[in-house]
Order: C-alpha cells, then structure tokens, then sequence
C-alpha cells in the first residue's frame, strides 16, 4: 500500500505491507531507532510513540492504520511537557542501561499533558504499561513529580 | 550537555579528521546517530590516530606495559600518541586520550548495561588527574586482551561485580600518570619546577608567575615525554570527585534517543537476520522447507546452521514474516525432553540424602533427646530467565581476512576467540566494538559465546560481505535457554535448650554453570562455586555446620543470573536462619546480630538498616516487616521489607505487596554514591519480580513462557519505596551490580511468614504449575 503520513513534521510516503508494524516502519524504513523494540505484544512499551497526541504501542500498530495520522518520537517530541520531563530524568540521572526510557518518557509526557498533578495512583496508572527490567521505577516516580513541579512554576 | 560518551572508535572517523581545528569529538547528539553507519577496523584507526597523533592532535597516556603488549595491540599502538611511527613508545596501556580542545576521554574496559562504569571508571581517572567533570568523556574500549583485560579473570570482560573492584588502582594510575606528564609539560614550558604547579579542577597553574593554561594546551608536548615509572596515588582523604554524586554521563543520550544500542546499527547493505531455534535444548534441524519463507518479499536466503534456521531478509519484518511460515523438522533424539517437574523430582531425591561434603565443623546432626529442637526444611528454586530488555542481537560483517563485529559482548576475549574459530580466522583479525547494552544481568557473558558464535555461522553459512544484524525476539530470549539453574536446597537445623542455633546442614542439588567451560579452572575439587558460594560462607557462627553438594546433569543450559549463586542461597539461608530464631523465640535482628560478631561488616549493614527502618517500632496495620542479610561480591546488603497481603497486578493470587524497603550497604568506598544507590534500587525491583512471578517451566522439552505476557516483569506499580544507606568506608570499592538482589526476596518471605504464619519455601511466590 502507499502510506502517507507524518513523522515528526515531517511528510513521509512509502510503498509497504499494510500488516508492518509501525515500529519496523519507524525503525526499518525511517532509521529513527531511538523507538525500540522489546516484545513485539504490547507487553512492555518500548515502542510507545505519539500518534495523534496518544501514546501507542507503535509494535502492535500495523501500517495500514496510520494513514494520514501525525506521529511524535523520542527524537523530535517536544512541548513545555516533554521539556519538562526530559530535564527531570536528567536531573536525577534516572536511566541505567536506558533501553526502556524512550518508551518511558513518551508516556510520561502523555500523562502530564492530559494531568499536570498526578498523583501516586495516576502515575502508577500511566506507567504500569512501560516495562524497566533495570528497574528505575522509583526514580521515574520521582521525575514524573519533579517535571510536574517545574511545571507549576 | 551533549551526550558525553561513545560507544564506538566512531570517534576517529575521517570526517572528524577533517574538521580543521576541531577535535575527533565523539560526543555531540548528531554523533551518536553518525556512528552507527561507520566503524573503523583497528587498522584504520590504527593509521588514522598516527596521522592524528603526527599532527599533534593528541595526547594519549597509559600506564606502563611491556612493549610486547604495546605491538599486539592496533588500540593501543593507536595510541601511542608519539610522532609518526611511535609504535611502543608511550601508551601502551591506552586508558585517556586528552584532545587540544582539553576534553578527556577515558577508554572504558567494561561494558555499560547500566551499571555504571562509564561514569565510575572516568571518575577515578578524573580524581587523579584533576580534571572538572565536564571536560570527561567515555568510550568503549575495543576488544584488545591484553590491554583491557579485567584483573580478576585474565580476561576481557565484565561480570562478578568486579569493574571497579579490578579498576580501581588501574584508572587512577593511568589518571595520575597523565597528570605527571601534564604537569612535566608545563614545567619544561614555564620554566618552573614541576613541584610548584598545581591542578585544580582541569586547571593548571603556576603561582609564582602567573601561568595558567588548559590541558589541551599541552596535550601535544605532554605526549612527547616519556611516562614516569612510578606514580603516587592520592590519599583517599584528599578526593574531590570520587565520592560525590557526579551526574553520569550517558545520561543525555540515554533521554533524547540518541544512545546507540547494537539493535539500532545500520550500515549500508545490512540484512537482518532471524533464527528458528530448535523447539528443545539439543534439538537439531533434520529437514527444511523453505518455500513460503523465500516467497516473502524482501527474504535474500535461508540456510541451515547448526543453531536452527537462519533467515536474512532486508528488513526485520519480512525476516520475521518468513520465519514465521518456515516448515522445519526437528531431530529430537538427543535432546533434553523432560519436564522441569520430572527434573525437580529427581532433585528433591537427591537432597534426601547428604552430598559431598564442602564444608564441615563440628559434628553431624543426629538424632538428639537433650530437649534441642530440629527443624528441616526443602525449598525449590526454579529456573529463570534473565529477560534484558534489549533481546540479544549481534552485527557482523567478516571477510576473508578479517571480521567486524558491534555487540554488546560482556565477554570480548571469548567472544572474539570462538568467532575467529567458526570463520577459520585469527582472533586479532576480529575486532569488536562493545556497544552500550539494553541490560544483561548476565545473560550477555556466556562461556560458549553463544550470540556471537551464532552471529558467525550466520556469515559464514552466507559467504557474502554483506554485513549482517541478527536478532533474537522476545521469545527466542526467553526460550532460548541459559538459565538461572534450579535448586532444590533441603536444610536442617537444631536449637539448644537455651534457644542458640547449635546445628546447621544444607544440602543442595542442582547443575553447574561451569563445568565444561573454559571457567571450569575456577572450580575447586570438582566443586562449582556457584553452586555453593552464600552457603558454605554462611557468617553465622554456629557450632555444627555442615554443607554438601549433589551436582546432576541436566541438558538445560544454564548461566549466571544477576548474583548467581547467592540468588538461590541468599533465599535458603536467611530464610531458614529467620524461621530458626523465631522458633527460639528470638529478635530476627538481635538474634543475627548475636551470632555475626560486633564488628563484622555484616554486623554493621544490619545494624544500620534496622535503624533507618526503626525496626521494633510501630508497623502500620495490615503490615509487617521482614528482614535479610547477605554478603555477595565482596559487598555487604542488609534489607527490611514492609509488606502486606495484596492481590498481583492481575487482580488473582493472594501475593505480597511489597510496601516499601530499607537497605544499607557496605561496598567499601562508594565511588559514585548516586550509582550505588541505582544499583540498589534497581536489584531490589529485579530481585521482587522474579521472586514474585517468574519460572521457566518446561514441558515435554518445550519451554512454557515466551514473552512478558507469561514471563512477567515488576511493574511500576508494584515497585516499593526504596530508601538506600551507604556505609561510610575506607575500604577499597568493591561491586553494587549484583549485591542488591540476594537479600530482598528473604526480607519479604520473612515478613510474609509473619502475615501469614506460611513459610515460603518455594519460589516464585505466585504459584506456577511446574
Ligand atoms: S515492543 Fe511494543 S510494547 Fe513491547
Ligand atoms: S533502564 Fe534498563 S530497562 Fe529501563
């Protein structure tokens, strides 16, 4: 099929398999690899980009969905947001080995856009979709709140 | 701040060569995107940094090594910072290059999954040399043994929590050399001894006359001296940086999507490479048709190798797709087919009667009427997969003559040795760059180096240059073997009439990690140590002790999983120490405080904990607490638990609900106290996932779980608080990657037993049909 879409601002339009997910689409024909790829299920979120403005599992979203569809990736996903929580993440040096943060940040801008107070349960509710097998939850539940007090100010 | 590291020698491409003025900088956000399509072979780099180096582009410094490994090495001579043909001259051991521009940047030996070395190796350069921590850069080392070899094992690699414990004195010895040199320069420059300048902060200076200047300024005649012999390490008391929280340095790329991961390699050309594994350990392919997966657009080839079959396709999806309708069968007649349940019925025989014996004091434990209590015990442990997030994956591009690899090896003297075996090559002609790795906990150091052996037969079944990307999904990882071994551990231990532990004997049964590896040179007596170790050095003084081993063979392959032994032992013995104190009526922390001594650093981890948790004070309702103690690595790890009775993420089983933990450490000096902390926190959550949900079950042969639908990982729901204590030390630093995991699954069984009157005597907690 002919897929039009857009990716980051930018026009993109290529001839592909309608069933490719549009994680291989992002990865494979884009060569915008910091979207990664960890199940393939939608068991874990590494693949969470924004369609949109919603985060979506980009593993189990076939090509043929996106058509005409606006998307955001850890590259280029910028908003007083994603500002916000990439300098929180810095700030306390949240990643280890950082396959999964992409995924993390992506939906952490998601929830902040939609909640700028969450609370514990909020969090937990937004996140529990993004798997970290290094584990750096409770510093991800930090920066989450840290990026929602920059916010405020 | 740009992204301060490299994972490859990316650094020296030509293009930066022909930046004029500007220094091979490795590290803007750009660059880490650029380097995936470019790597250097050694020989390039090798005539590249000459040219570099002859332009006086550089200072590299070492410490001292004998020429012999200088002329081994294209690194190193690389290096060698000299004019022209300098080869052996000054940096042999090639640790820091410090460019015109004043960055410096460390060559880091071990492998960043994570854990920190990028951050705590150039830390220890940086406090001897004097540099501020923003000129500091990071880089992957190539594979080069005799060079970046970790001083515990002989070879190259990474594992046991040693990278700072075998780098501490070697970094800042390389730090300090370069600042002698630095220093030289500047005297020779000024005309002023070398005893009056001074380094502060990336500064060097001359009070008398005034002189000031950056290391970059004498980058160029610092490299023409001679390193100096000896030098002084600093007292510990006089550090600035090692101690301090200094933010890590791939922090940034590791936020942007700017890090570069062997998965995200591309270069020009490059199929993608998936593996049909066989459907059980030792299965091998019998017959293939391939029709349909060659018929799928964008599929080059299909060969058989003797790992499985091998599909290369453009991409990944068509890759994928051809798999999928690939018809193969399967030999099955010399594979591994039973159950884990027939498997650990065979153990729970065994550990009804002693083992070998590993370690005796006292007397056995017979019947006694002296009104002393005994109690036995029998725990299962299963098998686990480590699950990194990044699914192993390798890309390689060989030749005749010589063969690149990018991957995030943990092993490079084993990997590139059974690489240049498959490809009929000799091992300096393969060259590595170790990638940053989307975590490991092991399962990136085998001793058969199985990714990249599979890597090798991939290239070379296919014969052509073309570079390739092999891949493993999720499922391949998490069938794909190398598991945390079973166990089944019986204990039993007696209790005087006074209430003292006075018997103790462990007898445990499961498979060796070792055995038939080129790690078997570790084993003592035919005894692995990974089998043993937590148990045998149980540090509770206890008058009759008794440790035994039934090593059996199993055809599942098996491999370290983060703190290896102590992760089944660990569990055991604080269990079991747990359940024998209360029986005897006694503090769970008093009453191992009673029986480790005073001033043991056992003592001292626990002691802390129980303070910072305020331990014997008001426990919310609904609550208790449990407590464990465990040394691993060299470093010490007490943990409480606060838990309650709560239902799993699926709303099912009655499982704990881990509230919150209290942990103190003792890793002697803590580098990097920030990281120490990280690893804590990160080995607690991967410690409770595992005991919480996870086993690898086999039926028939066939693994059971195969992706995180089935092989559950913590979430962050049901990650607790975690309030971390380091232990203030002068004792030289040993590792934190592993020793945050052996204590927290006991501190929570010991808190459940007190919910719930139930021993925990099987892991993991949610029941899983074996
Ligand atoms: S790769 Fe998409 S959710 Fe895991
Ligand atoms: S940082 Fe390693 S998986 Fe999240």
């Amino acid at each position: 099929m002919q897929l039009d879409f857009d990716v980051n601002g930018k026009k993109h339009s290529l001839d592909i398999d309608p069933q490719t997910p549009l994680l291989w689409v992002i990865r494979d024909e884009l060569r915008l690899t910091g979207t990664k790829f960890g199940c393939g299920i939608a068991q874990c979120g590494a693949c969470t980009v924004m369609i949109d403005g919603q985060p979506t599992r980009s593993c189990v979203t076939p090509a043929a969905a996106v058509q005409g569809v606006k998307i955001e990736t850890i590259e280029a996903i910028d908003s007083p947001e994603a500002r916000a929580v990439k300098a929180a993440w810095v700030a306390i040096d949240v990643p280890q080995c950082g396959y999964c943060q992409s995924g993390q940040i992506i939906s952490a801008i998601a929830l902040l856009s939609e909640n700028r107070a969450p609370t514990d349960d909020d969090i937990d509710g937004a996140m529990a979709g993004n798997i970290c097998r290094c584990a750096t939850y409770v510093r991800i539940r930090q920066a989450i709140k840290d990026a929602a007090a920059m916010l405020k100010e | 701040m740009g992204n301060r590291f490299s994972t490859s020698p990316g650094s020296h491409r030509p293009e930066a060569q022909s930046q004029a003025g500007r220094a091979p900088d490795a590290f803007g956000p750009e660059r880490a995107h650029a380097t995936t399509s470019t790597t250097l072979t050694a020989l390039d780099r090798r005539s590249l940094l000459r040219g570099l180096a002859g332009a006086g582009l550089g200072l590299v410094i070492g410490v001292q090594l004998p020429r012999r490994a200088a002329a081994q090495s294209g690194a190193a001579t690389a290096m060698s910072g000299g004019a022209g043909e300098a080869v052996g001259t000054f940096a042999p051991n090639a640790f820091i290059r410090i460019a015109p521009d004043s960055t410096v940047t460390v060559l880091i030996k071990h492998i960043e999954f994570g854990q920190g070395p990028y951050t705590g190796l150039a830390t220890l350069v940086a406090e001897e040399l004097d540099a501020d921590w923003e000129q500091m850069r990071a880089e992957a080392a190539p594979a080069d043994t005799e060079l970046y070899k970790n001083l515990a094992f002989g070879v190259q690699g990474t594992g046991g929590s040693t990278a700072m414990a075998n780098s501490y004195e070697q970094m800042r010895k390389a730090g300090a050399t370069a600042r002698a040199m630095l220093v030289a320069a500047a005297s020779a420059a000024w005309g002023v001894p070398a005893a009056e300048i001074a380094i502060e902060s990336g500064s060097i200076t001359h009070k008398g006359t005034g002189k000031a200047a950056k290391f970059g300024e004498f980058a160029d005649a610092a490299s023409r001296l001679e390193p100096p012999e000896n030098v002084t390490l600093k007292d510990p008391k006089a550090f600035r940086l090692i101690g301090t929280d200094l933010p890590k340095l791939d922090t940034s790329a590791k936020t942007t999507g700017a890090a570069m991961f062997t998965i995200d390699v591309d270069k020009p050309g490059m199929l993608t490479v998936l593996i049909a594994h066989p459907p059980a350990f030792g299965a091998t392919v019998k017959a293939v048709d391939d029709k349909a997966a060659l018929a799928v657009p964008g599929v080059v080839a299909v060969k058989t190798l003797p790992q499985g079959v091998a599909v290369y396709a453009e991409k990944f999806w068509a890759a994928k797709t051809a798999r999928d309708v690939l018809d193969i069968a399967w030999d099955t007649s010399k594979a591994e087919t039973r159950s884990t349940s027939e498997i650990l019925t065979l153990y729970t025989e065994a550990a009804a009667k002693p083992g070998r014996i590993v370690k005796q004091r006292g007397a056995e434990l017979g019947a006694a009427n002296d009104g002393s209590k005994t109690i036995e015990a029998e725990y299962v442990f299963p098998y686990l997969a480590h699950a990194p997030m990044e699914p192993l994956d390798c890309v390689i591009e060989a030749d005749a003559d010589g063969c690149q690899v990018m991957a995030g090896s943990q092993m490079q003297t084993i990997d590139q040795a059974a690489i240049a075996q498959v490809l009929g090559l000799r091992p300096e002609t393969v060259s590595i760059t170790t990638m940053l790795a989307g975590g490991s906990f092991g399962r990136r150091a085998t001793p058969n180096a199985d990714i990249a052996v599979e890597a090798a037969h991939a290239a070379k079944a296919f014969a052509s240059k073309r570079p390739l990307k092999l891949l493993w999904t999720r499922e391949d990882d998490i069938r794909g073997g190398r598991y945390r071994p079973a166990y089944v551990h019986r204990l039993k231990g007696r209790i005087d009439a006074a209430g003292n532990i006075v018997g103790w004997q462990q007898t445990i049964v499961g498979q060796s990690i070792m055995e038939g590896t080129p790690f078997a040179s570790m084993m003592k007596d035919g005894i692995d140590p990974t089998m043993i170790e937590g148990a045998e050095d149980l540090p509770y003084v206890i008058p009759n002790f008794q440790v035994d081993v039934h090593k059996l063979d199993v055809g599942i392959p098996v491999l370290w999983w983060r703190s290896v032994g102590h992760s089944v032992t660990g569990f055991s013995t604080e269990t079991f120490i747990d359940e024998l104190l209360a029986l005897a009526g006694k503090d769970a922390v008093e009453g191992r405080l009673a029986m480790l001594g005073e001033n043991t650093r056992h003592a001292g981890v626990l002691r802390e904990v129980a303070r910072m948790a305020d331990w014997g004070g008001k426990v919310p309702e609904g609550r208790a607490r449990g407590v464990a103690v465990h040394k691993s690595f060299n470093s010490y790890v007490a943990q409480i638990a606060e838990v309650s009775v709560g239902k799993d993420s699926a709303g099912k089983e009655k499982a704990p609900r881990v509230h919150k933990v209290w942990c103190a450490v003792d890793c002697g000096i803590a580098v990097n106290p920030n990281i120490v902390r990280a690893q804590m926190e990160g080995g607690i959550g991967y410690g409770l996932g595992a005991a919480l949900y996870n086993a690898i079950t086999l039926s028939g042969g066939k693994v059971q779980q195969g992706n995180f639908d089935t092989y559950r990982s913590l979430r962050i729901n049901e990650m607790p608080d975690v309030e971390v204590s380091i232990i203030k030390s002068g004792e030289a630093p040993t590792g934190v990657g592993e020793p945050g995991v052996p204590p927290i699954a006991p501190a929570v069984a010991n808190a459940w037993a007190k919910l719930t009157g139930t021993r925990v005597r099987k892991l993991p907690f949610v029941d899983i049909p074996a």
